[in-house]
């Protein structure tokens, strides 16, 4: 039995196409991914991302013990700063990729994507060191992101946003702050997945409706509309953000992927660190390498990457970028094939299609504007 | 072409015929279903097909998909404006947004596809599983 966001209704109402999505009915589409995919990049567009799994820590070891959890340096946040990580496993390789949310030493918030919110809140638990509570606090969240160049200019204008304005106008990137709406808390988070300038509401679940409707409202006028899923991959593929289940899984470890920035291996003990550290010596087997086909077709998920011939990888993402007009792909590949390699071609359906490196991130947004 | 006067496929291909020439497209519920369209390959002119060959392959944002033969013969135009725009074929699946032209070598191949009636018939029911 699938789930439904509280934002499903709208979704329908508004000519969402209705897939399935890790266990929940979710748009991914409205106008078009393409059309969906330049609003954002040129305007502002609303995503339920309520699906998305919370998962809080409090005590009095919150902290320490998120620290422990996962592998970027998480001791080094301050109150109301947000960091990206990954969560290992004991052989370094990725359970998750998820945003760490520091209120206090005692109160910590991760957000963990959909399809492995019950994964990692039973792996928390199985882990769990000191005085810290562990609680799954996605069905009662809900999640609105607004992002594009006029995010910022939307919120404001938003009456629920007044009392926090003049905080919100200079809230920096990767920082969030907490406020009250209707005696319930609010939490605005400057990020987001698509590259550009925006934000992440979390919000209870019985506001996240009318949350919606009077934003799609109040943006009206700067071009504000709901994206689907569709267009949130594009998105986050231009800029090269990693996907769970694409560039990151449990074979995966972050330094194949290119996430050595979020691996702190002099922080201290963390679970996967051994292992990281390991593998850090000996040098990664693998490379996550941006590829661009230079004849027409479209890399895939899947497809494999030949250096000369030899089967040396396999394309992790791959799509016909909307902004650039270019076929593009991430790819693993063997760390042995060289970074600028000539000779590189993609099995493509049984054919054969030649493709150059190209260098990572393929697009860059207004995200620190 | 008419929606109404095509012939179609549960792989949701168009076909219109005149005389013994088949005009083959991709229905709105298919290109709905796609998504925008950003890449199509066709196969060469005067290549001979078979009925329900792969002919063609539509690359959208999202999926890829096989264009099938509905009826065999001879490949005589391919359509370039969809190869060099392939959002034609969402903006207009049964006009602009042909794909090719088929010298049928036998016309009455066409009673064993669905018509019009009967396609919507097929597009209900696969809506409702």
């Amino acid at each position: 039995m699938a789930l439904k966001t509280p934002l499903y209704d709208s979704h329908v109402e508004l000519g969402g196409r209705i897939v399935d999505f890790a266990g929940y009915l979710m748009p991914v589409s409205f106008e078009g991914i393409v059309a969906e995919h330049e609003r954002v990049r040129g305007k502002v567009g609303l995503f339920d991302v309520s699906h998305m799994g919370e998962i809080e820590l409090t005590g009095s070891d919150a902290m320490k013990f998120a620290d422990y959890a996962v592998s970027n340096n998480v001791g080094r946040l301050k109150d109301g700063q947000i960091c990206y990580t990954v969560c290992c496993n004991e052989k370094g390789h990725v359970l998750d990729d998820l945003l760490v949310y520091r209120f206090s030493g005692e109160r910590i918030l991760f957000v963990v994507n959909a399809v492995n919110t019950a994964k990692i809140h039973e792996h928390l638990l199985k882990i769990r060191e000191g005085d810290a509570e562990i609680a799954n606090i996605s069905e009662e969240t809900g999640q609105i992101a607004v992002q594009g160049p006029a995010s910022r200019d939307l919120l404001l204008r938003s009456p629920m946003f007044a009392p926090v304005k003049d905080r919100l106008k200079d809230l920096p990137y990767y920082s969030f702050l907490a406020f009250e709406h209707e005696g319930e808390e609010i939490i605005l988070s400057r990020t987001g997945y698509t590259g550009e300038l925006g934000y992440e509401i979390y919000l209870p679940v019985a506001m996240t409706l009318r949350v919606w409707r009077d934003l799609l409202e109040e943006g009206r006028s700067l071009g504000a509309a709901p994206i689907g899923l569709g267009a949130r991959d594009t998105l986050r593929f231009e800029p090269c953000y990693c996907l769970y289940g694409h560039e990151i899984d449990e074979e995966t470890s972050p330094l194949e992927a290119g996430l050595a920035w979020v691996v702190k291996l002099k922080k201290g003990d963390f679970m996967g660190r051994d292992a990281l550290l390991a593998e850090k010596e000996a040098g990664p087997a693998r490379r996550l390498t941006g590829l661009e086909l230079t004849e027409r077709g479209i890399p895939r998920q899947g497809c494999t990457v030949f250096h000369n011939d030899e089967a040396v990888g396999c394309v992790t993402s791959g799509t016909f970028s909307p902004t650039l007009g270019r076929s593009l792909a991430m790819a693993l590949v063997k760390s042995s094939v060289p970074a600028a390699a000539e000779g590189i071609t993609i099995g493509i359906r049984g054919k054969s299609v030649p493709a150059a490196t190209a260098a990572m991130p393929f697009y860059k947004g207004s995200v620190n504007d | 072409m008419v929606p109404e006067e095509c012939r179609f496929t549960k792989e949701h291909e168009w076909v219109y015929a005149e005389d013994d020439v088949a005009v083959i497209g991709i229905s709105d519920y298919a290109t709905g279903e796609l998504g925008d369209i950003v890449y199509v390959e066709l196969p060469e002119v005067d290549t001979e097909v078979q009925q329900m060959d792969p002919i063609g392959t539509i690359e959208a944002v999202k999926t890829v998909a096989e264009l099938f033969s509905p009826v065999s013969g001879t490949i005589i135009e391919i359509n370039e404006e969809i190869i060099e725009d392939p959002e034609t074929v969402n903006k207009s699946p049964f006009e602009d947004g042909w794909f090719i032209k088929v010298k049928m070598d036998d016309p009455g191949e066409l009673e064993v596809l669905f018509s019009y009636e009967e396609y919507q018939e097929f597009l209900g029911e696969q809506a409702g599983e």
